[in-house]
């Protein structure tokens, strides 16, 4: 257990989900109160990244590749919200969201795109690079699909130790065609091992529609060559997502085994803030934003007088200014100091 | 002591540490039921079990990115290439994941593995199998790079390689995995870094490890009969580099030669006598000179493969030269 003993910034234990640790194996069903709480946070992660996409473009404070999640929210909270705070979590470069989504504070992810000493990674990582050992999110990776033989390797560790955690790996569609995603889940599924490989499947691999370099119309078809369990839903509805998620996390912790999901989901901005997205017809985008997984719910909490017009207005104030005060703090954080360099490249 | 040879010396550190630690586990192609291709891992399975042994598919990204995520959580994973050749497949997960995890995530997530296999050429396998991978691997910060040469540093650099908190990568050699040499029956370490007199002399350093050694060993014995005293100096660590063994030497010597089995451009060789050439210039009697392999991929032909490697002939050559004989 080297790796824990060397362990630094290690943060509050996590939010617990709604069926706590005393009920493993099962998963809650949605209550009102968690209905209002995952719209919440999908509005405070649209927000986040709209106000990081001004603070890059606009405001200019910070430079290097930027990622939004815009449109992939219900995703995200959905997933959370089915796991355990002891569950793992790996990603690719797309990574704020989730990262705050593990437990790692707005102010922590604000901090480390601007390159300072209070990010979450003290400023060496930036946007592709979260990390929080204390909340068991294991990055934030920058090489496409380089992460799920990592995810493998921790589905092999829970299992070494016999525990019933289970490591989530989002990966992107594109992702989906590089070697070490195939060796990854020929691995898991000979072994058996814990992974839920979530393919975020936004369509398109940068500017290229995943269409055109498949060759499969369907990307959980990639697990029938592993005989390796596999889904795909709309990941547009967050209570679908959730249910859908619960399920398969309530099964994995009983019969250990993997998961490929295909979460058919869409980006409405760029790859990253410097792509116009030009490979694609506005109509297309206007399409998904018509049923925009955040402006639909909100109109269902409406219909189930859960929320009225005042409660939404009131909770995306709130919502904005969680990330106006992390704009702040990372403005107020100092940059890395110079011996930072130097650090960190090996441990005692 | 005890007369082994270098694959049961190296097999008794996984032994004794595997044994020692019960978050240690061997993965590799054929490691388990097979007892490795080179039986380096004989026995291991029959004592551990599958639990702490795995045969790997022919996957050596995968199952090095899988080494890299079980370090990150809590394991002590020992990668086991075949050859180094085919760990070129994992240059992703050793460089791009283990090498620059804990930097990356802001010192929370360091890497405990140790990748290891032979390296460089072996005889007559040509040019995919015969690569030596320490000029690339010894250019990444953040991993520890161990190349040995006989079974006594093997052992006790396997042992502290394993202990290591940060990814070692150990380089082994198929020509040597039959040598014999003597290693205490009690238990005994080497620490990482530190390199080794091979050899004492007073009129010319020489610097070699892994195979070369033994080729510089076996120059260093015939020059002996003419008189020159030649120190063989073997890092045994070349990331990091124990600078100051080798400096130390130089300004007792004034003469260095290097032999590595790398080519000559920016190799550990080249690193070195850029060092001793800054470092002990006043020293020097003579430029450095480097002894390496032809800058071709190798060919299979046997006299053509000892063309390219370095030949004592060339080493005698390159110690004329330092010595202006």
């Amino acid at each position: 257990m080297g790796s824990d003993r060397k362990s630094r910034n290690e943060e509050k234990s996590p939010r617990k989900t709604p069926d706590g640790d005393g009920n493993r194996g099962k998963f809650a069903p949605v209550t009102d109160d968690l209905l209002i709480a995952m719209y919440k946070e999908m509005l405070l992660y649209r927000r986040f990244e709209e106000r990081v996409h001004v603070a890059y473009t606009t405001r200019r404070k910070f430079a290097g590749f930027c990622h939004l999640h815009i449109g992939q929210e219900a995703l995200c909270v959905g997933v959370q919200r089915a796991l355990l705070p002891s569950d793992y979590m790996i990603t690719g470069y797309r990574s704020h969201t989730q990262a705050i989504a593990k437990g790692i504070s707005p102010n922590a992810v604000m901090a480390e795109l601007f390159g300072k000493i209070d990010g979450a990674v003290r400023g060496k990582g930036g946007s592709m690079h979260m990390f929080s050992k204390g909340k068991r999110f294991l990055g934030g990776h920058g090489i496409v699909g380089g992460q799920v033989p990592l995810a493998a390797g921790v589905g092999f560790s829970i299992k070494y130790r016999g525990e019933d955690d289970i490591i989530v790996c989002y990966l992107g569609d594109a992702a989906a065609n590089q070697g070490q995603f195939f060796e990854a889940l020929n691995m898991a599924a000979t072994w058996k091992l814990p992974c839920l490989f979530i393919i975020e499947n936004n369509r398109y691999g940068m500017g290229t529609d995943i269409r055109r370099t498949t060759s499969v119309d369907h990307l959980w078809k990639r697990a029938l060559a592993f005989d390796m369990a596999h889904s795909q839903i709309d990941a547009y509805n967050v209570v679908d997502v959730y249910n859908h998620v619960g399920g398969i996390v309530a099964d994995m912790r009983k019969n250990q085994a993997p998961h490929l999901f295909e979460a058919m989901t869409y980006r409405y901005r760029g790859h990253s803030v410097s792509d116009p997205g030009l490979y694609r017809t506005k109509d297309e985008v206007a399409k998904f934003q018509e049923r925009d997984s955040i402006v639909t719910l909100g109109a269902q909490l409406k219909k189930k007088k859960l929320a009225t017009d005042a409660d939404l207005e009131a909770w995306d104030l709130e919502a904005k200014k969680t990330c106006e005060d992390a704009e702040a703090f990372a403005d107020a954080s100092p940059p890395p100091p110079e011996e930072e360099v130097w650090k960190d490249v090996f441990v005692d | 002591m005890a007369l082994v040879t270098f694959r049961e010396a190296l097999g008794r550190a996984m032994n004794e540490e595997m044994a020692r630690d019960q978050t240690v586990f061997l993965m590799g192609e054929e490691v388990a039921e097979y007892d490795g291709a080179y039986k380096v891992s004989k026995g291991l399975l029959a004592k551990y079990g599958p639990k702490r042994v795995w045969d790997a598919p022919i996957s050596e990204g995968g199952f090095a990115g899988l080494g890299v995520g079980a370090a990150m959580t809590g394991l002590r994973p020992i990668i086991e290439m075949m050859t180094w050749n085919f760990g070129i497949q994992a240059f992703d997960q050793i460089i791009n994941h283990a090498a620059k995890m804990l930097y990356m995530s802001g010192g929370q997530f360091n890497v405990p593995i140790v990748f290891r296999g032979p390296n460089g050429a072996a005889h007559m396998l040509a040019a995919q199998h015969s690569q030596s991978v320490e000029a690339m691997l010894t250019n990444v910060p953040g991993m520890k790079v161990v190349s040995v040469a006989t079974p006594y540093d093997g052992c006790g650099l396997l042992k502290s390689a394993i202990r290591d908190n940060n990814p070692v990568i150990f380089l082994e050699s198929e020509m040597m995995y039959g040598m014999k040499g003597e290693i205490p029956d009690e238990e005994y370490l080497i620490p990482l870094g530190v390199g080794d007199i091979k050899r004492p002399g007073a009129h010319v350093t020489m610097i070699a490890w892994n195979k070369m050694l033994h080729r510089a060993m076996e120059a260093a014995e015939k020059l002996a009969s003419d008189g020159i005293e030649v120190e063989v100096i073997d890092p045994r660590t070349l990331q990091p580099l124990d600078e100051q063994l080798i400096f130390d030497s130089v300004r007792k010597t004034h003469r260095c030669v290097v032999v590595e089995e790398s080519y000559d451009f920016a190799s550990v060789g080249a690193q070195i006598s850029d060092r001793v050439q800054r470092i002990c210039f006043d020293d020097l009697d003579a430029p450095v000179v480097r002894v390496t392999s032809e800058f071709v991929p190798m060919p299979y032909a046997e006299n053509l493969e000892d063309r390219v490697m370095p030949s004592q002939d060339r080493i005698l050559a390159a110690v004329s030269e330092v010595l202006y004989a």
